[in-house]
């Protein structure tokens, strides 16, 4: 069985830090459970005494035994150990990945919503920027800043493979960073309670070769390919009509800020911050009925015609 | 001024020396009409006997456990396995909020109140508690907030934030509904409770031991609960003042958590952590000393390391105050101030690591008798030291980015809270259960009582730790298959139903021994502490006479032969001038002065009544009644404060 989100182990540069502390601090703590456990136990059955056979307590003599606070004091020594180690290899770890990264080659702006992450790229760089939703692309090998923000409650970004959790807090900016050792698809949830749909608030981070990276973020730069066939048309127009207040699609008069970013819609794996997968049915399944996919999400169901439905589809299937 | 009224010299004399006197037959009676509590529902109300109170805030207690086991157990069916929809999200929501509402605030602290309130006059060699009055108003307050609370959760306004509700998600712009408004209220209402409540433990600890019992000679569980309740003074203003600004943000526009107009979600953070870590110390540390006066009792011999163990509980508490940050690892502050807390985190298991280490030492130099009470706490050792241990690693800031919020921390807190606090709490019913009822429990059902909670306990919670692990994060109402937890969800889910059964033979087992348990007699565990002394259950007066204690084990000297000073039971000061009990001096016990007593009143009833009104009346906006409310109240209070020549301690001056 496979736990995309365990983090006993990782592919992070943080990872390598923090898990052998993490499986440091699980031995220790499983050990002293054990040994604990079988003090009590053995001590329970090597000095119990019988009742006596009317229930009643055995007459026993009642006495101090001497030397009994030694237990306590050479537990506690021995306790010590692994605690000062504990204590001291925290700070060490904290002082490896607890700082940012100088000068990161890549910065990006995650804003936590309800329920979904809102991810900008080239914020601040003349025809650079473009936004995205749910899935995070980063080169593999180099530090990635991020730059956290909330504009409505407290969510939390945690993709654990790659690294702990960072609270998005509106008022103010967080800021943590990623690096991928390996190429890889990362599964990351919101990890902070925030209303109805904290269930379904994951992301995936797509950890890519550096050229395979930059020509992803090419495509994304671009607006989306113009409608050319009739139905395709037709979708556009529902799209105005009927998506235009909240998503956004670049090039088209299509530009909400509330929603995800659908430009290119089709070069995502999910919809729904990893709620579905992203195919042509869960695709119209979600636009007709999102409350029965995502209860209280806060995209509406759309009333559409067969025909509405089938035309927004046709566009919407050719935003890659 | 005129000298006092004729009708006034009826009253006892105020200054007079009591006379030192045996016990007698006489003087049992005359006690016996003093201090019985009437018959009927004046008397049920108006009843300000610590015992009374101490079981009413048990059996309070339980019935809530109760409630919240059922929620717990809605909630594991909708986990059982990926994707189920037995709940709605906002169901979903307002069952965890609910039941960490329920068992945090509701029944851990006040389960323990209880049998502090029971216990310690008979311990201490009091006659009740220092503040009667208070006593009964801290109850009543408590039932008042538990029906707010609830009557909240029975018309769908149940808290849907978790138990430490996180603005701006409490907010009204995210949750318009009235759910925060009642959570907010009910919070500061039981808070009045709590408050009240502890300053009472702490003035019965410093000023109503018997003669004797210097400070070094108490119980471990005075200690717990004198800790406990001055953690509690400190820090329960600190969330009620919370709440109070949630409030206000809520209903009067104020920005004190809404960052859009510079307030600070953060500070709501800071205000509940630095009360809500203090608080879990506060419901655990209560039950240790359950188990360290328990153990020794069916050990055979007295609890090793005894000021270890004190001074370990005092300075568990220190430490507690310091470390709240550790709740909020993750929320982008200074690597250095977390370094300051995740040190005091981890330094924090030394006095728990003296606790564990005296009780396993009492175990293996005493000679165990196994009850089911020894069970009980022999058990909690382990389970204490497995929620010691989650904790530790949540103590590690980078090993807590990747724990928290997972449910590595959900198995934690039920290692701790259950382990720690229900674990006790049922040894120790079965322990003091006869003193209680006079009749004993039954121990072969108890066997199937420990086995059935143990077992299902552990398969409920052990396996989450791996939850925890394998990345399920805590609060959310259902997960994809993907996540590859199914299967030990399904362990989980029936672990807790396990665990539930034992808690309903718990249940089955008080009920019907009450009815049918064998007779206990006054010392059925031949125990070394004072309440053992006295008759099952005592009598409403507690000691005939004041007794004069020479040792930590009363009952055990002739055995132990640590000195040749003997605790004197069978005679002492004589006091039956009205209700009336002993002042000693705070650290040596030396006898201080006579202690007039209230009656039984419905004062404190009444009071709880109108303040019920008052924030009735403030959750509905209707200022009328809540006006009322306060009036009530006020009244109440000039009656309550209204000078009785009974209860002078001193003559008035005159002139």
């Amino acid at each position: 069985m496979s736990h995309p989100l365990g983090y006993l182990s990782g592919s992070g540069a943080a990872s390598a830090t923090v898990t052998p502390l993490l499986w440091f601090t699980l031995i220790v703590s499983i050990a002293v459970s054990v040994i604990i456990g079988v003090l009590v136990v053995w001590g329970v059955l090597k000095r119990r005494v019988a009742r006596t056979e009317s229930g009643g307590l055995p007459d026993l003599a009642i006495a101090h035994a001497e030397g009994g606070v030694r237990w306590i004091w050479i537990g506690v020594a021995i306790s010590m150990v692994p605690l000062l180690a504990t204590l001291v290899w925290t700070v060490a770890v904290l002082a490896e990945t607890g700082p940012l990264p100088k000068n990161p080659p890549l910065t990006i702006d995650i804003a936590a919503r309800r329920w979904w992450w809102d991810v900008g790229y080239g914020s601040g760089l003349q025809g650079q920027a473009f936004r995205t939703a749910n899935e995070i692309h980063i080169p593999v090998g180099v530090p990635v800043l991020l730059r956290l923000a909330s504009r409505d409650v407290i969510h939390s970004f945690w993709v654990p493979k790659l690294g702990g959790k960072m609270d998005v807090i509106p008022g103010q900016t967080n800021l943590a960073w990623i690096e991928a050792k390996t190429p890889g698809r990362f599964v990351g949830q919101c990890a902070e309670f925030c209303g109805f749909q904290h269930a379904h608030m994951a992301l995936e981070v797509v950890a890519e070769p550096p050229a395979q990276f930059e020509a992803w973020r090419r495509a994304q730069l671009g607006d989306a390919p113009a409608a050319t066939s009739p139905e395709g048309q037709r979708g556009l127009a529902v799209a105005e009509a009927r998506c235009a207040r909240c998503h956004a699609i670049r090039g088209t008069p299509v530009r909400g800020g509330a929603a995800p970013d659908l430009t290119h819609l089709m070069s995502r794996q999910t919809i729904g911050a990893g709620t579905l997968p992203n195919n042509p049915g869960a695709l119209s399944g979600w636009i007709e009925n999102p409350q029965a996919v995502k209860p209280g999400v806060l995209m509406p169901n759309q009333a559409l015609s067969g025909q509405q439905l089938a035309d927004l589809r046709a566009y919407l299937e050719r935003l890659k | 001024m005129t000298p006092p009224a004729p009708a006034a010299a009826a009253a006892p004399p105020v200054l007079r020396t009591p006379e030192v006197a045996d016990v007698t037959p006489d003087l049992r009676e005359r006690l016996q009409a003093i201090w019985e509590t009437a018959p009927g529902v004046r008397g049920w109300l108006g009843s300000v006997d610590h015992k009374a109170i101490g079981i009413r805030y048990m059996v309070t207690a339980w019935v809530l456990l109760a409630l919240g086991g059922v929620e717990a157990l809605v909630m594991r069916l909708q986990l059982a396995g990926p994707d189920l929809t037995l709940l709605s999200p906002e169901q979903y929501n307002q069952l965890f909020s609910t039941h960490g509402m329920t068992m945090i605030f509701l029944y851990a602290s006040p389960i323990l109140s209880g049998f502090s309130n029971y216990l310690w006059p008979l311990l201490l060699g009091s006659r009740d508690m220092a503040f009667p009055r208070l006593n009964a108003l801290s109850y009543w307050i408590y039932l008042a907030s538990a029906l707010f609370l609830y009557g909240g959760v029975l018309v769908g306004a149940a808290p849907n934030d978790g138990w430490f509700n996180y603005p701006p998600y409490a907010e009204r712009a995210y949750n318009p509904g009235i759910n925060q408004d009642v959570y907010a209220l009910g919070m500061i209402l039981l808070g009045i409770s709590t408050s009240v409540g502890a300053a009472n433990f702490i003035v019965t600890l410093f000023k109503t031991r018997a003669p004797g019992m210097s400070i070094n000679r108490v119980p471990i569980i005075v200690w717990g609960t004198t800790t406990a309740s001055f953690a509690n003074l400190l820090f329960v203003p600190a969330v009620s003042l919370a709440f109070f600004l949630l409030w206000m943000d809520r209903q009067f526009g104020t920005q004190f958590f809404k960052p859009a107009a510079g307030g600070q979600p953060l500070l709501w953070q800071h205000l509940f952590w630095m009360f809500g870590h203090p608080w879990v110390y506060a419901i655990v540390l209560p039950a240790m000393g359950m188990v360290s006066d328990g153990l020794p009792v069916f050990c055979r011999r007295p609890l090793v390391g005894y000021a270890a163990v004190a001074l370990g509980t005092v300075s568990t508490m220190m430490l507690g105050f310091g470390v709240w940050v550790h709740h909020m690892f993750a929320t982008g502050l200074p690597g250095l101030s977390l370094s300051f807390f995740s040190s005091a985190s981890i330094l924090i298991t030394v006095p728990s690591a003296i606790a564990v280490f005296a009780w396993i030492a009492t175990i293996w130099l005493g000679r165990p008798v196994i009850t089911t009470a020894f069970l009980f706490f022999a058990s909690m050792i382990l389970l204490f030291v497995i929620g010691g241990v989650s904790g530790f690693m949540t103590a590690s800031v980078p090993v807590d980015w990747q724990l928290t919020d997972t449910y590595w921390v959900v198995a934690h807190l039920h290692y701790v809270l259950i382990g720690i606090n229900v674990f006790p709490v049922v040894g120790a019913t079965y322990m003091w259960f006869p003193k209680f009822t006079g009749r004993l429990m039954d121990e072969r059902l108890g066997r199937w009582n420990f086995w059935t909670m143990f077992i299902g306990f552990n398969l409920g919670f052990l396996p989450m730790h791996l939850i925890g692990l394998w990345g399920m994060p805590r609060r959310i109402y259902t997960y994809p298959a993907s996540m590859g937890v199914g299967v030990l969800n399904m362990v989980t889910t029936i672990g807790s139903f396990l665990f539930a059964i034992g808690i309903l033979l718990f249940f089955w087992n008080v009920l019907k021994s009450r009815r049918s348990g064998a007779v206990a007699g006054p010392n059925p565990w031949d125990a070394y502490s004072l309440e053992w002394s006295v008759s099952s259950p005592p009598p409403p007066y507690n000691f005939a006479v004041i007794p004069t204690i020479a040792s930590r084990h009363p009952l055990w000297e002739d055995r132990l032969q640590e000195s040749d000073e003997r605790s004197n039971l069978d005679q002492g000061l004589l006091l039956d001038h009205g209700k009336e009990t002993l002042a000693t001096t705070p650290l040596d016990a030396e006898p201080d002065r006579i202690l007039r007593m209230p009656g039984d009143t419905m004062l404190p009833f009444f009071l709880a009544v109108a303040l019920t009104i008052l924030f009735t009346g403030l959750l509905l906006h209707n200022w009328w009644v809540a006006a009322l409310g306060a009036l009530l109240g006020a009244f109440d209070l000039i009656g309550w404060f209204w000078p009785r020549r009974k209860l002078f301690e001193r003559e008035p001056a005159h002139g």
